[in-house]
């Protein structure tokens, strides 16, 4: 298939220079159509982003500076032994390159994260920097009212700089848009289940992720086009082995890395990469009567993915993993860390052993965002695929 | 995370010392006689713990990060590390966590020799650090027991505000207090709760006087290496007893004695011999090579007057106490003060008040790679420090309890270079500027 014969391939290439584009360009250009408005930043691997929009803000996920980024002054802040994204992100800040973020939200994914949400007030004391204390506690009366406090803070913060006083109305409408497009997320998904071949995991990976920098609006129409044009997308299916990929929620594997996975027989069913806008797994919904603040505050607590920076408290671990293997019809999981990802990588051995007892094979590397050998990688891809294929795996 | 009790070869052994070695043997004797005394045991860390509230309903706190520096400390932890690893558990994760899940998986048998018994509850006091959240999870699976959660909101800009308190304290009241009182049986006595408080306060009262004590010349105290003895009995299982206090008072009685003698710092093999350097130390200890570390201090005469370490359990010396009259709200204060549940800047802030405040001439990170909560930052705050006091820092990397990660040879050596160009300070007609970096990194 030609990219001239390819319905998709425009959408999906606009989608990836977005992704791409370490300039935020888009944040730029919409700071131009929206004079005054503020655009703010935040790490991985959640903020509710209704909450911004709703106050007329544009969110910008920052996801480091992936393997596009020279690293000159990052490395001299951080530790051999600490992972990749808040060196990449120190150096895209100390080059400039976030001058158009009006200031950054660090919610509490891990340590690191948090840290680097006192070096950015350290280092840029006139730049506005907040840390998110999302709950550990699932409780809507305890984790769920002091969460809801957090984000009232956090508008207020953020009114005093500009923005526009919190209104419920508008978080209404906010929340609508970001159902919108989770509606639209979950059918690129779906396609991904029942078709993968139509869409590569790759291509719905820039397609998705795009979303982190523009306003929900734009997202929901660059979603749209992009299924419009799958329809009209002919492409021969492979007998591939199905995968989902897991440990990859906040540091982001280079592109180049899924495409090698896909190469070497995985159909990537189902995956945590940009687990930051499928966070809540079902729409929100808010009565009439509810505050859509507590409704997006409760959603976080009764709708929240399990994920290893989240705190399970009665569920068992491994089993949301395993809803999502049999849910994909996938074969087999490849476990895919950041290096020196405390939270992936303390969780990793208990799913392991929740696949084990369920007979799901598995397969685990670690890598960095700006790995750039893919040859060790595509081997064991390439072996497990063969395994799962021929004898089932061998977990 | 604390330092604590293993002061088995100290050279010199104080009263202070025999009677924590005593509390602790006494306490992993009634550990182990837990199941037939029909007392109720809750596994749970430093930072955070409750342990007046453990105490208050007759129950005996296990605390994991312990038993792992102590393993460290009996160079057990190397294997139960590689059991760890051999069971999945990466390379790259925190070692206190791989120590302890080896440690469970080679018999549960603690420090004293004795076996710890399974936690009838894990009470999870997620205060300053992510792994606690893991740790517990890892716990759970393996003991298929219930786990009581305490989030502790962390404190970016240093201050308890209203919400904060209110989180915790409603939180305790409605979840931690009933499942303590669900699994012991028993109704928590508020009375009882409030005087073990205020035996905390007197303790915590006296640990203070014995930090303070440091600002003098010579300090009578070593306020890191010697200082994790100071905090055992206060980071562990006895904040809130009557041994705490008698503990603390001998302390206090035994550093008054050195300042009367105008004895200096007491290190590994006597009291030392001449104060040349003062420090202030950020950053935990390396555990398995603990008196080798020491050693390269004080055989060159430097003494660490002050550290954030010693402080992970809980910060007094800006004031905290626990209050009897406002019993939940100051376990909430606590929690939340403890250092590493305090923003990089605070950090940054306790860090040059200890420079100014106990007249250090340097200051020194060890940048232990296990523990993300302490490290990541740790390259800022100390150029951030030097910037603000003037007075260089050195920078050195190891590990907790993995002692692949202890590099002796060039530890000693950034030492050495960094006590080079303290000594070369002292010296203005050496070339070394007076201010400014110049840092040993
Ligand atoms: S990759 Fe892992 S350790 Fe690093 S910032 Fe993200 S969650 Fe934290
Ligand atoms: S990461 Fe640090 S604070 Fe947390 S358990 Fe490990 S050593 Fe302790």
């Amino acid at each position: 298939m030609t990219n001239q014969a390819d319905p998709a391939a425009s959408v999906i290439a606009r989608a990836q220079s977005i992704v791409e584009d370490l300039t935020f360009a888009e944040v730029t250009r919409w700071k131009r159509e929206h004079t005054g408005a503020l655009a703010v930043g935040y790490m991985p691997v959640y903020v509710p982003r209704p909450l911004f929009e709703a106050i007329g803000c544009l969110p910008v996920a920052v996801f480091g500076g992936g393997d596009r980024t020279d690293i000159i002054r990052g490395d001299s802040y951080f530790q051999s032994y600490i992972c990749h994204i808040p060196r990449s992100t120190i150096e895209l800040a100390l080059s400039g390159a976030l001058a158009p973020l009006d200031g950054m939200i660090f919610p509490s994914t891990c340590d690191v994260i948090r840290n680097l949400g006192g070096m950015w007030k350290m280092l840029f004391p006139e730049r506005y920097g907040a840390y998110l204390d999302l709950p550990q506690n699932l409780t809507p009366a305890l984790g769920g009212r002091f969460y809801a406090e957090e984000l009232r803070r956090i508008a207020r913060e953020l009114e005093a700089r500009g923005a526009r006083p919190l209104d419920a109305a508008a978080l209404r409408e906010a929340i609508a848009a970001e159902n919108a497009r989770r509606a639209l997320i979950d059918e690129l998904d779906e396609l991904r289940r029942s078709k993968p071949w139509l869409l590569r995991a790759s291509e719905a990976y820039v397609a998705v992720r795009a979303g982190t920098v523009l306003p929900v609006s734009e997202h929901v129409a660059l979603l749209g086009e992009l299924l419009a044009a799958l329809t009209r997308r002919e492409v021969r299916a492979y007998d591939n082995v199905r995968v989902v990929i897991t440990g990859a929620f906040c540091e982001q594997p280079p592109l180049g890395l899924i495409r090698t996975l896909e190469k070497s027989g995985c159909d990537i069913v189902d995956d945590d990469l940009q687990l930051g806008l499928r966070m809540i797994e079902q729409p929100i919904t808010v009565g009439a009567d509810t505050d859509p603040l507590v409704a997006l505050a409760e959603a976080f607590l009764k709708n929240g993915a399990a994920t290893a920076c989240r705190y399970i408290d009665k569920a068992v671990k491994g089993d949301a993993l395993i809803a999502k293997v049999r849910a994909a019809n996938a074969e087999g999981v490849i476990f895919t860390a950041a290096s020196f990802c405390d939270p992936a990588l303390l969780d990793q051995p208990m799913l392991e052993r929740a696949l084990t007892s369920a007979k799901i094979p598995f397969t685990s590397f670690k890598f960095a965002e700006n790995t750039g050998q893919y040859q060790t990688i595509r081997e064991q891809a390439g072996a497990f695929s063969d395994s799962v294929k021929l004898w089932g795996g061998t977990p | 995370m604390s330092g604590a009790a293993a002061a088995s070869n100290v050279a010199q052994k104080d009263d202070s010392q025999r009677r924590q070695k005593e509390m602790i043997a006494d306490h992993f004797a009634k550990l182990e006689r837990a199941k037939e005394d029909g007392r109720k045991v809750v596994y749970t860390f430093v930072p955070g713990n409750l342990t007046e509230l453990l105490r208050a309903l007759d129950i005996l706190p296990v605390l994991p990060e312990i038993n792992a520096l102590q393993s460290g400390m009996r160079g057990k932890s190397a294997g139960y590390i590689a059991e760890a690893e051999k069971a999945g558990h990466s390379e790259d994760v925190c070692t206190y966590v791989k120590c302890d899940l080896g440690m469970m998986l080679s018999g549960n048998v603690g420090p004293t020799g004795t076996k710890i018994p399974p936690p009838d509850l894990l009470l999870l006091s997620y205060t300053g650090c992510f792994t606690f959240l893991k740790w517990f999870e890892l716990l759970k699976e393996a003991y298929k027991c219930e786990v009581a959660m305490l989030h502790v909101p962390y404190m970016p800009d240093g201050v308890v505000t209203p919400d904060m308190r209110r989180y915790v304290v409603d939180q305790l009241r409605d979840q931690i207090i009933p499942a303590l009182e669900r699994v012991t049986g028993k109704k928590l006595d508020l009375d009882e709760l409030a005087r073990r408080l205020a035996l905390s306060r007197q303790a915590e009262d006296d640990l203070v006087a014995v930090w303070e004590s440091a600002r003098r010349r010579p300090s009578p105290i070593d306020g890191y290496f010697g200082g994790v003895y100071y905090i055992g009995p206060m980071f562990t299982a006895f904040r809130g007893t009557e041994e705490a206090v008698a503990y603390y008072r001998s302390l206090k009685a035994e550093v008054d004695e050195r300042i009367a003698q105008k004895l200096g710092a007491q290190t590994p093999d006597g009291p030392i011999a001449q104060e040349k350097y003062r420090l202030v130390i950020e950053g935990p200890p390396n555990w398995t090579s603990f008196y080798d570390f020491w050693r390269m201090f004080s055989r060159e005469g430097a003494v660490p007057v002050a550290s954030t370490y010693t402080r992970v359990g809980g910060l007094y010396d800006t004031g905290f106490r626990h209050d009897p009259e406002h019993p939940l709200e100051s376990l909430a204060d606590y929690c939340l003060g403890c250092y590493t549940n305090l923003g990089l800047p605070s950090r940054v802030d306790l860090l040059e008040r200890y420079i100014k405040d106990y007249s250090a001439d340097g200051f020194l990170i060890n940048s232990v790679k296990s523990c993300n909560s302490f490290s990541a930052g740790q390259l800022l705050i100390l150029r951030e420090l030097e910037k603000r006091t003037g007075v260089p820092g050195a920078f050195i990397e190891s590990d907790l309890v993995d002692p692949r990660y202890f590099g002796k040879a060039n530890i000693e050596n950034r030492i050495q270079s960094y006590f080079q160009m303290l000594e070369a300070r002292k010296e203005p007609t050496r070339a070394q500027p007076q201010s400014g970096s110049g840092s040993v990194a």
